[in-house]
């Protein structure tokens, strides 16, 4: 039997050949992934665009090997705006967290998604403020301990975890909105098959496309790596439920 | 071209906006501006321009960075309270370089204030704005011709240094009719090419990145040295001003932007009367003509600086006279009823003409 050398994984040529800063057991390093392959899949790498947020993944131009620009603290959507307003054959993207779309960026997404502009937003929900040390988040649970929720998130006093996949489904210019989660490896395809999906639908110019991604902070949920994982799959899961929350190329 | 045009202020801007070449313009209504956008909604779709009424003026601001990062010519323009949320994008566009047009039609304030003519945002146009310490091109129109031409000059400069560039109007300069002379826009033909621009690689062996942010060891301070130096070469080649009658005069008033067409009024008031009076109005009030201000002083050394503010531009006026110079100021900081006319400039002429 004759054995012949095959690549069966390897970096997406998206993704540049450098080590992330991430925390081990961080999602983001999982999301940047997808998103690389994403574009890497659609072979669209030279005219993909990036908008960085503000968050943990604020260096996203470190990482990933295409042009991108950085917005202010929750603007990235309104700066894709501009972007692809210049360069209408152009992928562009946004990557956010909870706190930079769904506190301080909540009318510039929402806005966005509602115009219809041509982007793809990915959404890193890891349920609080990772960059700046674990603060309470608009997605924080019920209950849930931050360093500014130092007794729990009491939703009489601190409100309620906004569900951003299902809130920007329920707008008329959103053409995509989905929920993933990359705590096992098949949730971790099936995110790939979203997150692709999303994109697509830009190339195809079909619309504002919209993907959740319920993804772990261990550092600042005060867990180990595999802990962290596993609350992805049960707390974060049975407030932000999994799902496809609009979708045109389906529903019509 | 028709060669001559009955237009309104604001008009003119978007006018000579679109004449530069600008094709995507963001903003959001307020008082006294509105003129601009509802101009652009017209005129943008016939040229294949793009035309979005923003949320907010945070988000105009921050699309409008996204398109000058791309590489386009964009605009937004707005007034007092507007122009403060636009603040933090200012900011990071000054920080990553990003060429682009801000237009601010000045309201008095502070907080709503009012709709009436002011100039009350000299410190907020000159000093920056926002977070971080940095500086915008800044260019005071008084006329709308040179409402017209300064915004196609904006856009050239900005071009140019990367940098956001600013035109700083008011309410009276944005509301009035006068004459206008078209004329087509000479992109020059020295401009740097946008090789910086997000495009998408299309090619490039690397990404391009436009950012402000800066981690490495020394890299922050590089950079802002970097902006200072580009501050500085401003201030050397694109420095702006009008002076008139400096040579025999005993008085040199100094106004900018719309006070500047209330003070002319009184100085040819005066000069019919004799009085020796000249003007220094400066165009361009970052970089701030401090040269002239110095030559100047050192033979005429009483300066009366009138401002339709509490006095913002006299504390520039004052850092670059002569030390021996004599700075006097007249001011009033708007709202309803409260624009001075050329009688009461001329009033003030002949007071401190004589002490
Ligand atoms: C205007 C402004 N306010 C606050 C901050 C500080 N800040 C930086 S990152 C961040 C929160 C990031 O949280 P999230 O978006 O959830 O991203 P994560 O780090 O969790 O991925 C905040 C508040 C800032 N940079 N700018
Ligand atoms: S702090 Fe949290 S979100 Fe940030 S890199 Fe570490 S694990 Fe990831
Ligand atoms: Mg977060």
């Amino acid at each position: 039997m004759s054995h012949k050398a095959q690549t069966v994984f390897q970096r997406p040529s998206s993704l540049k050949e450098v080590p992330t800063h991430f925390c081990a057991g961080c999602h983001h390093g999982t999301v940047h992934r997808l998103v690389a392959e994403a574009i890497d899949l659609l072979d669209v790498q030279q005219q993909t665009i990036g908008i960085g947020s503000v968050g943990c993944s604020v260096l996203l131009y470190d990482y990933f090997d295409i042009d991108v620009v950085e917005a202010p603290h929750g603007r990235a959507p309104a700066v894709g705006t501009g972007v692809k307003r210049v360069h209408p054959d152009s992928v562009v993207f946004t990557y956010q967290g909870d706190g930079d779309l769904a506190a301080i960026g909540t009318a510039e997404i929402i806005h966005a998604a509602n115009r219809g502009e041509l982007l793809t937003v990915i959404f890193l929900n890891n349920t609080t403020y990772g960059m700046t040390g674990g603060q309470m988040a608009p997605t924080t649970l019920p209950g849930q301990v931050t360093t500014t929720s130092p007794y729990g998130r009491d939703v009489l006093k601190e409100g309620h975890p906004l569900r951003m996949a299902e809130l920007l489904g329920m707008l008329g210019g959103t053409a995509f909105s989905a929920r993933v989660a990359v705590d096992t490896p098949k949730r971790v395809m099936e995110a790939g098959r979203t997150i692709l999906k999303a994109f697509e639908m830009q190339v195809k110019k079909q619309g504002f496309a919209f993907v959740e991604v319920l993804g772990a902070c261990p550092t600042n949920w005060g867990m180990s790596a595999i802990e962290a994982n596993a609350r992805v799959g049960k707390e974060l899961m049975d407030f932000f439920p999994l799902g496809v929350y609009k979708d045109i190329t389906t529903q019509g | 071209m028709k060669n001559r045009l009955f237009v309104k202020g604001n008009e003119a801007v978007a006018m000579g906006a679109i004449e530069a070449g600008c094709r995507y313009y963001f903003g959001y209504p307020i008082t006294p501006q509105n003129d601009i956008p509802e101009y652009m909604s017209r005129e943008m779709p016939k040229l294949g321009g793009t035309f979005v009424q923003a949320e907010s003026e945070v988000a105009a601001i921050n699309m409008v960075l996204g398109a000058g990062a791309a590489g386009g010519r964009a605009m937004t323009s707005s007034s007092g309270p507007g122009i403060s949320l636009k603040a933090e994008g200012m900011s990071f566009m000054a920080g990553s370089e990003i060429p682009a047009v801000i237009v601010n039609i000045q309201r008095p304030g502070p907080g709503l204030g009012g709709i009436d003519v002011s100039q009350a945002d000299y410190f907020q146009a000159v000093k920056g704005a926002g977070h971080g310490g940095y500086h915008l091109i800044v260019l005071a129109p008084h006329s709308v011709q040179e409402l017209y031409d300064l915004t196609m000059l904006a856009f050239d400069l900005a071009d140019r240094y990367r940098i956001p560039a600013m035109v700083l109007g008011d309410a009276m300069l944005g509301q009035m009719k006068e004459a206008l002379v078209p004329h087509a826009h000479q992109l020059p033909k020295d401009l740097p090419p946008k090789d910086w621009a997000i495009t998408g690689k299309r090619g490039r062996v690397r990404g391009n990145v436009v950012k402000s942010l800066y981690l490495a060891d020394g890299e922050l301070e590089a950079h802002n040295w970097h902006l200072h130096a580009k501050y500085a070469q401003l201030k050397e080649r694109e420095t702006r001003f009008e002076a008139v009658g400096l040579d025999d005069a005993e008085l040199i008033l100094t106004a900018f932007g719309g006070a500047a067409r209330i003070v002319k009024t009184a100085i040819a008031m005066a000069r019919k009367e004799g009085l020796k009076v000249g003007l220094i109005r400066p165009i361009t009030v970052f970089p701030f003509p401090t040269d002239i201000y110095r030559t100047a002083t050192v033979k005429t050394p009483k300066v009366l600086c009138v401002e339709l503010n509490n006095g913002q531009m006299v504390e520039d006026v004052r850092l670059s006279v002569d030390p021996k110079a004599d700075v006097r100021f007249y001011g009033r900081p708007g709202g309803t009823g409260s624009l001075p006319d050329p009688e009461e400039i001329f009033a003030q002429i002949r007071k401190h003409y004589k002490d």
